[in-house]
Order: structure tokens, then sequence, then C-alpha cells
């Protein structure tokens, strides 16, 4: 998954690909700290929720979702000291937006051994936006296996969902236009961590 | 992309993409649930006025497993035998509605015409053209050649968790020499390979007897030769993989050499011939095979042959390329 959720159906940057620099009109709304603490928050509530970390296995959604779900697996190693196995989830290929979109790069789909089966898999993403994206990934899941449950957790909730779909665990609420675009930065594409919106004004 | 007709349309970064693309699309392939709803209500039509084998049940496999519906045309027992026209079967095609033709036609040049010439809106496909082009062939051998020479296969000594990481997507073929032997003249996967190869920043060397070479050779992207002894030996440099090259009987009228027995012990592949190349070299074949003419059974049976993964390869790379096609809003 891109970083940009665009209103309307512009060109989407390819998932992988680093993204530019804010636009002028950018203004920042989480910066690294805030991150770093939005994250260690979301690892305890994963963990209080299950009741530990037996059965969990994360997976993200690519690109910023995978590096946010291994992030968050290392929260989990050091509160709880067993290592929690992570994976990648790509939904391009059961996206309902492929004919309006351009090209999508399909990214990887890996899943850790012992795959998903009777486990309690929380997808990762950094934007919830449409529930679009949330929507795929749970098709993806079910093609790969049946796991006991299926959790959401994001860094950022910007609201204007057109699914009945909503997170389990939210980083930051962010009240948002349409009209705006919301960039998540992480230090493992982009160089730094940071969230943005921009546009709209 | 809005056809695939030669393997000359792509560029570098093009081919590139369709490889990574069929990687990924192979993966989905080793899954318990191998149907994808990725074109779900698209149509596909495989227009084939050619015999086949693995060419048609592979591109229906490969539109199956991405949910698109098929139709499969055959000349034989259709309207053609009636002497119904290209045109006209293309413009019933049109108003059912397919969303891609898959068109394998004897004469070279049909899906560029079919593509041109305004009968339909939908993407075309070459599978094989006459002696022209046979692009998703290609792609199938480089897909190979890739997982092989640099992938996930290349050194399996390496631990499990290093291949799956996946690093070498985006590359090419750069520096790898392979040779492409027998019937050049008569072959569209020759052709296509050639090119597709070039791109990819391989080296090329074909070996045939000079009957069995086009008119203008010098001017393709490649060196040739017509000893394969001299270039197993490493005459043209060390070799990572040989392409035999099926003898089409059925386009050889006239003859083009004195007979079968010299045929094969001048340019087929023996075990002998097999042991003068480096360790790693790949045998290939786009199949079908003549055994005991251009490749001996040792050879098309050792465990450097790719001959059988080859068509399992061709499943993926076409997924990659019918998604390529019709995912997108240009298609």
């Amino acid at each position: 998954m891109s970083s940009a959720r665009r209103a309307t159906a512009p060109p989407v940057p390819t998932g992988s690909s680093p993204s530019v620099q804010p636009a002028p009109d950018a203004r920042s709304v989480l910066e690294a700290a805030e991150i770093n603490r939005a994250l260690s928050r979301i690892a305890h509530e994963v963990l209080e929720r299950n009741k530990g970390a037996g059965g969990l296995v994360l997976l993200g959604i690519p690109t910023r979702g995978v590096h946010l779900a291994r992030r968050l697996a290392r929260r989990l190693a050091e509160i709880e000291g067993t290592e929690v196995p992570v994976g990648a989830l790509d939904v391009t290929m059961h996206r309902d937006d492929l004919r309006r979109q351009p090209m999508r790069t399909i990214g990887a789909t890996d899943l850790p051994d012992g795959g998903i089966d009777d486990r309690v898999v929380v997808l990762v993403d950094d934007v919830l936006y449409s529930g679009r994206t949330i929507r795929a990934a749970l098709d993806a899941i079910s093609d790969l296996g049946r796991p006991r449950a299926v959790r959401l957790a994001v860094l950022v909730d910007r609201g204007h969902r057109e699914l009945p779909i909503r997170a389990d665990h939210v980083g930051k609420n962010l009240p948002t236009s349409q009209l705006e675009r919301v960039r998540v930065h992480l230090a493992e594409v982009d160089g730094e961590d940071s969230v943005w919106i921009e546009g709209g004004a | 992309m809005k056809h695939l007709l030669s393997a000359a349309d792509l560029d570098r970064d093009a081919a590139v993409s369709v490889l990574d693309v069929a990687e990924q699309m192979a993966a989905t392939q080793q899954r318990e649930i191998k149907k994808l709803p990725t074109l779900r209500g698209r149509t596909v039509v495989n227009l084939f006025y050619e015999d086949s084998t693995r060419t048609r049940i592979s591109f229906e496999a490969a539109a199956k497993r991405l949910s698109a519906d098929v139709i499969n045309f055959s000349a034989k027992g259709s309207s053609v035998s009636k002497g119904e026209s290209l045109k006209d079967t293309a413009l019933t095609l049109e108003a059912m509605g397919a969303d891609a033709v898959v068109v394998r036609h004897p004469v070279s040049g049909a899906p560029h015409r079919l593509a041109h010439a305004g009968w339909i809106q939908g993407a075309v496909v070459n599978a094989g053209d006459g002696t022209h082009e046979h692009p998703t062939q290609a792609l199938l051998d480089a897909f190979t050649l890739r997982r092989h020479l640099v992938g996930a296969d290349s050194n399996p000594t390496e631990r499990p968790e290093q291949r799956d990481s996946r690093d070498w997507l985006g590359q090419d073929l750069k520096g790898k020499r392979v040779a492409i032997v027998g019937d050049v003249l008569h072959s569209r996967v020759a052709r296509s390979n050639v090119l597709l190869l070039n791109t990819l920043g391989a080296e090329v060397v074909l070996v045939a007897p000079p009957t069995l070479l086009p008119v203008g050779i010098d001017s393709w992207p490649c060196t040739f030769s017509y000893d394969l002894d001299h270039v197993v030996q490493g005459g043209h440099g060390d070799l990572d993989a040989v392409m035999m090259l099926r003898v089409q009987q059925e386009r050889m009228n006239a003859a083009y050499f004195p007979s079968v027995r010299e045929y094969s012990r001048r340019y087929g592949l023996d075990a002998r011939r097999m042991g003068a190349l480096p360790d790693h070299a790949l045998v290939m074949h786009p199949g079908p095979m003549n055994r005991g003419l251009e490749i001996s059974a040792e050879a098309a049976d050792s465990v450097r042959s790719t001959i059988v993964e080859q068509v399992a390869n061709g499943v993926a790379v076409r997924m990659a390329a019918l998604y390529l096609l019709l995912s997108g809003e240009n298609s």
C-alpha cells in the first residue's frame, strides 16, 4: 500500500518508492516520539486484548504496514519476552478498484512458518481510510487459511469509511477532509518517522 | 502496456517488471487455494488457428487462476473451416465482449493485424505467429533463467530464509550467456528470445547449420556459429544455459539438412556435449521435444534440465502478462 490515501482517484505512487518531500502546505501532525509512544500503546493493547502473546500473528500490509508490523513485533518481544511471528500480506490482487486505477505493482505475501490457521491475526497498516484495503485483506486472508480471529491495528485513522470496518487499535485519530492527503513517513522507507497532512486548504 | 505482440515491445524495465509480477504470481500458485479474484468479470478468448498443447492450456490456466472467464476457440471445427476470415471472427469476438484475445496463427503478423485493424477494442496477446514471434515463451524462458542464475535457485547452499528474501527481484540477466541451438530459421521462440535476452543484458549465441539460419542474421543482436562442439566447449565464452529448439518437420517441405542422423550428430545435445558444459549450465527446451533428434533422453531428463519447470513457469508468466494487460484504468 502506498502511504497516500487520496479522496479521488489520481495516480497512485507504487508502494515501495520513497515518497517525495511533503508539499509546501503540508503540516506535521505526528513526530517520531509520538509515533513511538503510539506503537508502544498499541503493543500493550494487543497483549491486553489477547491476554498475552500466545497464538498471535502480525501481518503487515505492504509497504509501510510491514515495517510497522515488524516494529510492533519487537515491542511485543520486549514486553512479553516471546517472539511473535510477523508476515506480509499483499492485497493488490484482491482489490475492487483495479480497473479504476493505474496498474498497481504487486508486493510480496510472506506468511510466517506455522501459517495463520487457528491463530489470532493482527493486520497492521499505516492509514485507515475508506476501509477497502482492509476488505481486500480479509478476502486475501480467507484464501490463505482460517484464523481464529482477525484484528486490525493502524497508525492513523483518518475517517471517511465506505465500508462497515473499524480498527481495534488506533495510534491516532486524525479528523481530515476528503480533499486532504495523509502521508506516513517511516525511517525504514523514507529516512524519518513522521505523519503529514497535505492539501485541502 | 496495451498489447503484447513482440518481445521488442518490452524495454528493460517493463520486462523486469513482468518477471517480478510473475514471481509473485508463482508464489500464489504454491498455496492451497490458487485462484485469485483479480480479473473477475473479464473475458479472455484463446483464439488458436494452429495446434498447441502447452501454450493453450497454460493461457487457459493462467486466466482461470485469475478468475477471468475463458472462451476457447480453435480453428478446427469452427466457422473458419467454412471460410470465415480473421476479420469476421474478430468482429464476432468483439460482439461477445472479449477483454483480451490470445491469438496463435500460422501467418506471421496476424496478431499485429488483429491489434491494429480496429476490429476489436481488447488487448491482443501474441501466442505465436508463424515464424515471427512468441513473446510469452521468451518471457517464461527469461523467468526460468533468472530464477536459476540470479535468484532463489542460484545458490542452493544458502539458508532458506536468505533465499526467501527476494532481494534479487528487479534484477536482469546482465552478463549471462545463452546458446540457442537448432532450427532458428523457423523458430519464433528463437527470435523472441534473442530480442528479450538482449534487452535483459544477456548474450546470445545462435548455433545452427547455415541452412537453418535466416537471411540477415548479421543484423540480429547476437553472435552465431555453425559448430556446436566449439560453442559448448566455451569457444564463445562459458555458457550459462543451452536452449535446444525443436526441428520443425512440419515446416520443412524441402530438406534443410542431409539426414536426421547427421543433424543429430552435429547439432543434438547428448551426454558428451553435456559433459563439456560448465557444471551450473541449464538445459532448456520450449517443447514439444523430438527425443533422440535435437536432444537425447539423457540430456532431457538430467537434473540440469528445466524443461518441465518451464511449463509450470509458463502459467505464472502468463498470469503476469494478463494482469498487466487487463488491470489499470487504460484497459
